[in-house]
């Protein structure tokens, strides 16, 4: 991807590392390690919406290593807290593209979480790349949903197949796979209506969109994208759960990372459900995404490493 | 998974045995429990940290009622000052000369176009004449979103298109507003951080342009730690008068809005409830503590049970629970009117633990199964619906044929029958009975 996006991703870093976390890298500097230092440790990891579950995790996984390793400084404990949250973000395979003559990208996601500037994004990275991509505007419930995708791909610059309002989502995705064959175009970026995880006939109907897809394009979709929203809190763990449930989710986008939000949920996410952060949004803007780094966005947390 | 607080609270009481009076020393592993339950509600940690401080002071040296279970009475104490931190619904104040001005704002995604669409509504029924106006020029296709929710309500909304500063398109709407007699002028805005300087000048432009009586944070209730940064923010530039909760629909343990409350002292003024322009809720402090406390939301669910059930279906009901006497005939009644309050999913989550469980049982499976059983009831005679004895293997053999369905359903649904039945004695001999129990927390 291009510079531009690296760029981004550390601006929006820089500006979380200048929040809470860098209080660890003070917290963490060179002194003794205290009651207060885990205290503080766990007040600073909750604060980034990291989880009272994973937090507890992390915090006894640090006791037990300072115990058996020794640790009495705090800068040594902030290297061994970088480890484990490093060992929470296992670096996933490649993502699934590429490898075939047509690949399918499903978006999914509660409502305005970034799915369709996210979509927009995706589109004009990976066209960029050369690739040629269509977008199916798959929203057919939002009032002027596709209207918006619309203009995104009009930014972008690649085509669109959309519907009619209130019609069949599925009929969308068919039209936009034939479409897509027949112009011989090798990436489909697929919209959907923004969903509550807990509304179960909406998450019947991704089914039913996985089924038109699969039954188009040889075991399409192949990937399937949850967008979360940097700024939501535990709840992304539930959505992530039954998205994954529903539609047998890939891996994750973490849209408005630019925000004070720390995202700190994707680590229980990452431990409990085995799901990767593939991009992240930082911005409104179209270039505001970037691959998800796991080393940056720990470093972002954490603040600079001292060696 | 999170587990219901008073589960959690009466293991730690069983730990530490029964005594009548909680001590010092108990009252600290008691506040631990209440403390994580609080943060995996989402509550800001220092927000905890303030309220577990008051909850130390009212619980120390309690009494512990006989009638409650000391896990009971202290999550009583707790559910009690949550609602006194959530504070009084605030109600919209509308007065001064009109037009009256609500202005909507928020990070990204929030809700609010959609939330300008209901409070429209909600006023015009309240016998209004509001006036909806397009003022996000950002965000690709925001006005076209008004613009449709407009012609669905059939309620006018004004806009200049994207190339007017928003704070001259506010301006020019209210003068629009007073010529044509509209009385309520309700202002959509960009999503924006509260770290943007430049859009929240922007935001501070609108409000000197068109001195609102209302500024309202409308903040999605999946809203993690950074709620409070967020409200604060708001706050702190443009002022708020109160706040929207919204996407109050889902699961999520809505602890955001305590952080929001407690950081801004502004009322909670309203709830989106779903993605209809009609699903608003006025906001109650017992029902959030409730659901904050992972209980669920036993009040609404009653309250819709209330307004489909008739007062006399459920004194029949309550009656024949208490007799024992509760047959297949009003089980598939029960059933029925069940399904009347809603989607089976969105009940399911309203009952405390069961949205924990949904983890195991889907819902979905179970909406089908719904079917499959009123098919299964509606192919028994009246004498087997009252009296299911009666079944033998031919007769099972007969409704699963007449439902579509196999035997071995037929005798899962007697099976599960017998254990509600079951149930519903040991409910019957309870001296509180069903409403007291469920009434316990309100
Ligand atoms: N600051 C910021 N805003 C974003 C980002 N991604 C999306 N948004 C904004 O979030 C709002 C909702 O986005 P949208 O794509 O319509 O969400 P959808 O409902 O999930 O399709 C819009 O105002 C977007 O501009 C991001 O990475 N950063
Ligand atoms: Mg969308």
């Amino acid at each position: 991807m291009t510079i531009g996006f690296a760029q981004s991703l550390k601006d929006s870093l820089t500006r979380t590392r200048n929040t809470v976390f860098s209080r660890i890298a003070n917290l963490l500097g060179a002194s003794q390690v205290t009651e207060e230092t885990w205290d503080e440790l766990e007040g600073l990891l909750i604060q980034a919406d990291v989880g009272v579950e994973t937090t507890l995790h992390l915090i006894e996984q640090l006791r037990r290593r300072a115990s058996e390793e020794a640790i009495l400084q705090t800068d040594t404990l902030q290297t061994a807290l970088r480890e484990e949250l490093r060992a929470l973000l296992p670096d996933p395979p490649p993502l699934d593209l590429g490898n075939r003559p047509l690949d399918v990208i499903l978006i999914v996601g509660v409502n305005g979480s970034g799915k369709t500037t996210s979509i927009a994004k995706l589109a004009y990275c990976y066209k960029q790349q050369g690739r040629q991509v269509l977008l199916a505007a798959a929203d057919t419930f939002r009032a002027a949903a596709m209207d918006q995708l619309g203009i995104w791909a009009g930014r972008a610059g690649v085509n669109i197949i959309t519907g009619s309002v209130g019609g069949d989502p599925g009929a969308i995705i068919f039209d936009a796979l034939q479409s897509a064959q027949a112009r011989g175009m090798d990436l489909v970026i697929a919209d959907t209506a923004g969903r509550l995880h807990t509304q179960y006939n909406l998450m019947a109907e991704l089914g039913k969109i996985r089924t038109v897809a699969a039954k188009n394009v040889p075991t399409a979709p192949h990937e399937t994208l949850l967008v979360l929203d940097a700024t939501t809190g535990q709840n992304a763990l539930s959505q992530a759960k039954h998205f994954q449930q529903a539609v047998d989710v890939t891996g994750v986008i973490l849209a408005k990372l630019d925000s004070t939000a720390k995202g700190g949920m994707v680590f229980a996410i990452a431990r409990e459900l085995g799901l990767p952060v593939r991009f992240v949004g930082t911005g409104e803007r179209i270039e505001h995404l970037a691959p998800f780094d796991a080393d940056v966005f720990i470093d972002g947390l954490l603040g600079p490493t001292n060696n | 998974m999170f587990e219901n607080l008073t589960d959690k609270l009466q293991a730690v009481f069983k730990r530490l045995g029964k005594r009548g009076i909680l001590r010092e020393a108990d009252v600290e592993e008691v506040l631990r429990e209440i403390r994580l339950a609080l943060l995996e509600a989402d509550v800001h940690y220092k927000v905890v940290k303030d309220f577990v401080g008051r909850i130390r002071e009212r619980a120390i040296g309690a009494e512990i009622t006989k009638s409650l279970s000391p896990a009971q009475q202290v999550v009583k104490i707790v559910h009690a000052e949550l609602i006194e931190t959530l504070g009084q619904p605030g109600r919209l104040e509308l007065k001064g000369p009109a037009p009256y001005v609500l202005m909507l704002v928020g990070l990204q995604g929030s809700g609010k176009t959609t939330m300008v669409a209901k409070l429209s509504r909600h006023l015009k029924k309240g016998g209004h004449l509001p006036l909806m106006v397009a003022g996000d020029t950002y965000r690709p296709a925001a006005i076209r979103q008004l613009e449709v929710l407009g012609r669905q309500l059939e309620m006018p909304v004004y806009s200049e298109g994207q190339h007017v500063p928003p704070p001259k398109i506010c301006a020019n709407s209210v003068r629009e507003a007073r010529q044509r007699g509209y009385d309520v002028v309700i202002l959509d805005t960009a999503g924006r951080l509260q770290i943007d300087d430049e859009m929240m000048g922007e935001l501070e432009a609108v409000k000197r342009a068109v001195n609102p009586v209302e500024t309202l944070l409308v903040a999605d209730a999946m809203t993690g730690q950074e709620a409070v940064n967020v409200a604060a923010g708001f706050n702190e530039r443009v002022g708020l008068t109160g706040l929207i909760l919204t996407k109050v629909d889902g699961d999520a343990r809505g602890g955001a809005a305590i952080s929001m409350r407690a950081v801004t002292g502004v009322p909670i003024k309203f709830l989106g409830t779903g993605e209809k322009t009609d699903a608003l809720e006025v906001f109650h402090p017992d029902r959030l503590a409730s659901r904050v406390l992972g209980m669920g939301d036993v009040l609404t669910l009653i309250e819709r049970a209330e307004s489909t059930f008739d007062q006399e279906q459920a004194e029949h009901l309550e009656r024949k629970i208490r007799e024992a006497s509760f047959d297949l005939e009003d089980f598939l009644d029960q059933f029925q009117q069940i399904r009347q309050m809603g989607p089976l999913s969105q009940l399911l989550g309203m009952v405390p633990g069961l949205s924990q469980m949904m983890d195991d049982v889907s819902p979905e499976v179970t909406d089908q199964q719904f079917k499959r059983i009123e098919a299964i009831i509606l192919s028994m005679t009246p004498e087997e619906r009252r009296n299911p004895r009666v079944f033998n293997a031919s007769r099972k053999r007969r409704v699963a044929r007449g439902s579509g369905t196999t035997v071995q359903e037929v005798n899962a649904l007697l099976k599960q029958f017998r254990q509600m039945q079951q149930v519903m004695k040991q409910m019957g001999k309870g001296k509180r009975g069903l409403r007291g129990v469920m009434r316990l927390f309100g």
